[in-house]
Order: C-alpha cells, then sequence, then structure tokens
C-alpha cells in the first residue's frame, strides 16, 4: 500500500490504528470539515496583516494539537509557497503606490509589499489549518463526513473509488515504469522520451478501464444497485459542539476586529 | 497552475465557485450508476498522473493530462477531476479550500470543452491522424487553463496582470510536452482499445438509463 496520503492503511476510517489519538483527531470529523470551510472563507477576506498573523497563529496552534511529527505538514506548506513566491515577489513592483526601494530601475511599493505579505500569510493560514484539521483523516473518513454533511452520494462514490484506485494504479505505473527502466529507458529531453511517457499514461488508462470493467462486473454479481452503505460511527458529542463554539466564536472576533479596525482607521 | 487561497477577490472566488457548482451538478447528470467505478478508476488514473514527472529542459513537470481526461470521459471529466483536485488540496495541501472552485473551473472546464471539440473527430479517423487531433486536444485545455488561470489573476487586481502573463508564457512548454504526450497516448489507445474514445451511442445511452431506472426501483425494495 502506498503512502500518498500519509497513512499507513488510507484504505481504513480510523487513522492510525494503535497509536495514541491526537487531540484534534478526537473530534467529529464533520465539524472539523465545517471548520476548516468556515476559517478558510474568513481568512481570505481579512484585510489586516496584524489579524492575519493572529489567524496563522490560531492555525499553529491546532498544528500544535495534531500528531507531533510535524515535519510532514510544514513541507507541505513550503512546498506550497514555492508555488507563489514568483507571484509575491512580482506584487510590490506591479502595485503602484509609495516608492520604497528600486532593484534595477523597477520601483517597489509599500503598498504592494504590504499586499503580498498578506496574500502569504493568508494562503499560509488556511493550508496550514485544513492540513491540521483535515488530513489528519484518511480519505475514507473524509467521504463519510461528506456524505453526511449531504454531499451527492455519487460524488462521494466517485470519490471512495478514486481513493481506493490511486494506490493501485500507482503502483501499476511503478511496476511499467520498472520494466521500461529494465530496458535501458533514460528520461531525456527528446520526442522518444515524451511518445514513452505517453505510451506510458495511454497503457495505464487502458489497463485501469479493463480493471474497472472487471470491478462493475464483481459489483453487479454482488447486487450492486448504485448505493453503497456507508459504515461510520461518527456522532456529534458534546465536546464537539464546544469545539465548534470556540473556534466560531474566536473566528468571529478575528473578523469582527479586523473590520472595525478597517472603519477606525 | 494552481491558484492559492488568499490571492483572488471574493467575487472571483465566489463566480468560480458557482461555475464549478453547476459544472458538477451536469457532470454527475450524465454519470449513471454504472459509469461511477470506470470514471473513479479513470479518475485515480488522472490523479496518478499529476505524480509522473516529466523532464522538460533542466527541470520537470509533473503530467495533468486534462484533454486526454475529456476525450475520455467527456462531461464526467468535471467530477473527476474536482475529486482529484479535492484530495490534492486536503492532503497534500496544493490550491486551499476557497480556492477550489476557481481552481476545478480552471483545470475540468478545458478538459469538457477539449472533450467536446475533439472527441467526435478523434473517433472517427484512423490511430495517425486522432493522435494528431489528441495533441492538439492536449496543448488546446493546457493552454485554456493558463488562460483561466490568467483570467482570475487579471480579474482579481491589476496587479497580479503581469504575474497573470509570466503564468501563460511559462507554461507555454508545458503546452508542448502535454501535446506531445497526449498525441503518443491517444495513439495508443487508438491502436489497443479504440472504444474508449467513441462517444457513447444511444443504445448504450438507453440501457444506461433502464440500469438508472431499475436501481431507483431496488432502492424502493428493502434491500440490505
Amino acid at each position: 500500500m502506498s503512502h500518498l496520503f500519509g497513512h499507513d492503511h488510507p484504505l481504513n476510517v480510523k487513522a492510525g490504528v494503535g497509536n495514541p489519538i491526537a487531540f484534534v483527531e478526537r473530534f467529529d470529523p464533520r465539524a472539523r470539515v465545517l471548520a476548516a470551510c468556515v476559517f478558510a472563507i474568513v481568512v481570505v477576506a481579512l484585510q489586516q496583516i496584524e489579524f492575519a498573523l493572529c489567524a496563522l497563529a490560531l492555525a499553529a496552534m491546532t498544528m500544535s494539537l495534531t500528531d507531533p511529527p510535524w515535519r510532514v505538514t510544514l513541507k507541505r506548506m513550503a512546498a506550497m509557497d514555492g508555488f507563489i513566491i514568483v507571484m509575491l515577489i512580482m506584487l510590490p513592483f506591479t502595485t503602484p503606490g509609495t516608492p520604497m526601494f528600486t532593484v534595477f530601475g523597477a520601483e517597489a511599493s509599500k503598498e504592494g509589499l504590504m499586499h503580498a505579505i498578506l496574500v502569504g500569510i493568508r494562503a499560509n493560514a488556511v493550508v496550514l489549518m485544513m492540513l491540521s484539521l483535515l488530513a489528519g483523516m484518511t480519505p475514507v473518513t473524509l467521504g463519510h463526513a461528506l456524505y453526511r454533511l449531504k454531499c451527492p452520494a455519487a460524488l462521494v462514490h466517485l470519490m471512495m473509488f478514486t481513493v481506493r484506485y490511486i494506490s493501485v494504479l500507482h503502483d501499476e505505473y511503478h511496476r511499467l515504469r520498472m520494466a521500461m527502466k529494465l530496458r535501458g529507458f533514460k528520461a531525456r529531453n527528446n520526442a522518444h522520451t515524451y511518445r514513452s511517457f505517453g505510451y506510458l499514461f495511454g497503457m495505464l488508462v487502458v489497463r485501469s478501464l479493463e480493471r474497472a470493467e472487471r470491478v462493475l462486473e464483481a459489483m453487479k454479481c454482488r447486487g450492486f444497485s448504485g448505493h453503497f452503505p456507508l459504515i461510520d460511527d461518527m456522532a456529534f458529542r458534546r465536546r464537539d459542539g464546544l469545539f465548534a463554539v470556540i473556534f466560531l466564536a474566536l473566528i468571529t472576533a478575528l473578523v469582527l476586529l479586523d473590520r472595525i479596525y478597517v472603519f477606525a482607521y | 497552475m494552481h491558484i492559492v487561497d488568499g490571492a483572488l477577490a471574493p467575487e472571483v472566488l465566489i463566480g468560480g465557485g458557482g461555475l464549478a457548482v453547476a459544472g458538477l451538478g451536469l457532470g454527475l447528470r450524465k454519470l449513471p450508476i454504472d459509469k461511477i467505478p470506470a470514471t473513479g478508476v479513470l479518475s485515480a488514473t488522472f490523479f496518478v498522473a499529476s505524480l509522473i514527472h516529466v523532464p522538460v529542459g533542466p527541470s520537470s513537470v509533473h503530467l495533468i493530462m486534462s484533454g486526454l481526461a475529456g476525450l475520455v470521459l467527456g462531461w464526467t471529466a468535471f467530477p473527476a477531476l474536482f475529486v482529484g483536485l479535492l484530495l490534492q488540496a486536503i492532503f497534500f495541501g496544493f490550491g486551499g479550500l476557497t480556492v477550489l472552485g476557481v481552481n476545478t473551473v480552471n483545470i475540468a472546464f478545458p478538459a469538457v470543452l477539449a472533450g467536446l471539440l475533439f472527441r467526435g473527430m478523434v473517433a472517427r479517423v484512423p490511430p495517425v491522424p486522432a493522435a494528431v487531433l489528441g495533441g492538439v486536444a492536449g496543448a488546446f485545455s493546457i493552454a485554456l487553463t493558463t488562460l483561466f488561470v490568467a483570467i482570475a489573476l487579471g480579474l482579481s487586481g491589476d496587479a497580479f496582470i503581469p504575474a497573470a502573463k509570466l503564468v501563460f508564457f511559462a507554461h507555454i512548454p508545458i503546452m508542448i510536452v502535454e501535446g506531445l504526450v497526449s498525441a503518443a497516448s491517444v495513439y495508443l489507445i487508438a491502436k489497443v482499445k479504440p472504444a474508449l474514445l467513441q462517444p457513447a451511442d444511444p443504445v448504450e445511452d438507453f440501457q444506461m438509463q433502464a440500469a438508472v431506472l431499475r436501481a431507483n426501483q431496488a432502492e424502493q425494495t428493502p434491500n440490505g
């Protein structure tokens, strides 16, 4: 089983069987999904760097309540920062405003720099909170939570199939790639490489569809009628309600302070 | 290619979210229950595509293959690619939650459009011209995706316009690579399993509908 999603057993409903459960993991998945969504919506609406920093601190606090090796979470956040760094560096030079310093004849404005910092903090806060609250649950638990939150059943089933077969097809890809390697294939910058990768992916698609046909036959054989029973033991307990209230109070305070600040100054 | 949270204007986020919901609704309506396993497995395949790194110049890029997804899946490429983006956002931190709608529209809509434009032609011609068309479809969907990303950034503020232009031009080599890889994939599929590229015929469609009706009946009787 591959470790793509950062779980030893991504298809289990419970994460990390046998290990002590992290504090964040003890809350109802539905509450965590909703909390992450509300947090994201509120944070992208924040206008002041100070309050965006508060949000980032809140996300960091949540991360400190997840399982201790935070290396993976931080690595993923760094990867995301790699995506946006070019855009953030360009912003000061493209926003009109009071000039601050010049690099190679291009003027950087204060407003642009502030905007870039704000965007960077908001992006990091949302991703950190999302990874802390949601990445700890297995993809299957996430599917169950979405189903209980009234997502269309077809979409949830589609997601379950996707999750189930990603690791299978990733292994298949590694097998095909190994076979290519044994035949002396080395990825270079030439048409042969691109053609080989194209054949590789085409073969992957063909094999996956043949696999899907077998899966459907097997499912029909067992009387599949368009619905899977999704069995879980989610229960919204008092501590989930408490978590929801505290979380909501914190982010409401954050957004209210932010708005008051905007109006006051 | 992924836009992150916090950069776009609220209007763009809401607009993207609305379009994504509409596309998902339409895609799910075209997804009969018989097709859920096949679509799920193909969705997983296109997720794996994003884990395949191909060398471009001194660096490497991961495949997207949205053009091929559109050719193979048609409208159902929308939910299939959405699922992939959702998993990437939540478990890998690529993109974010509020931009999920915008990102889905950016990637899935060009895929669907490529499918609608090229599917009929690809199905009717022999493998070599089919490969050429497939390559065009692959490059076209990436070009449209980068254009959409640029538009989403440009609509969010004039300051983003240079960044948007940079995004577009930086992706030209990726378009070429995607086109070449898609062409080879379509050539292989056209040779090995041409049925994959055929649009669903009316008889099969009727059978799908019948399956849905049967399923509805089955749901009304008490079962498992």
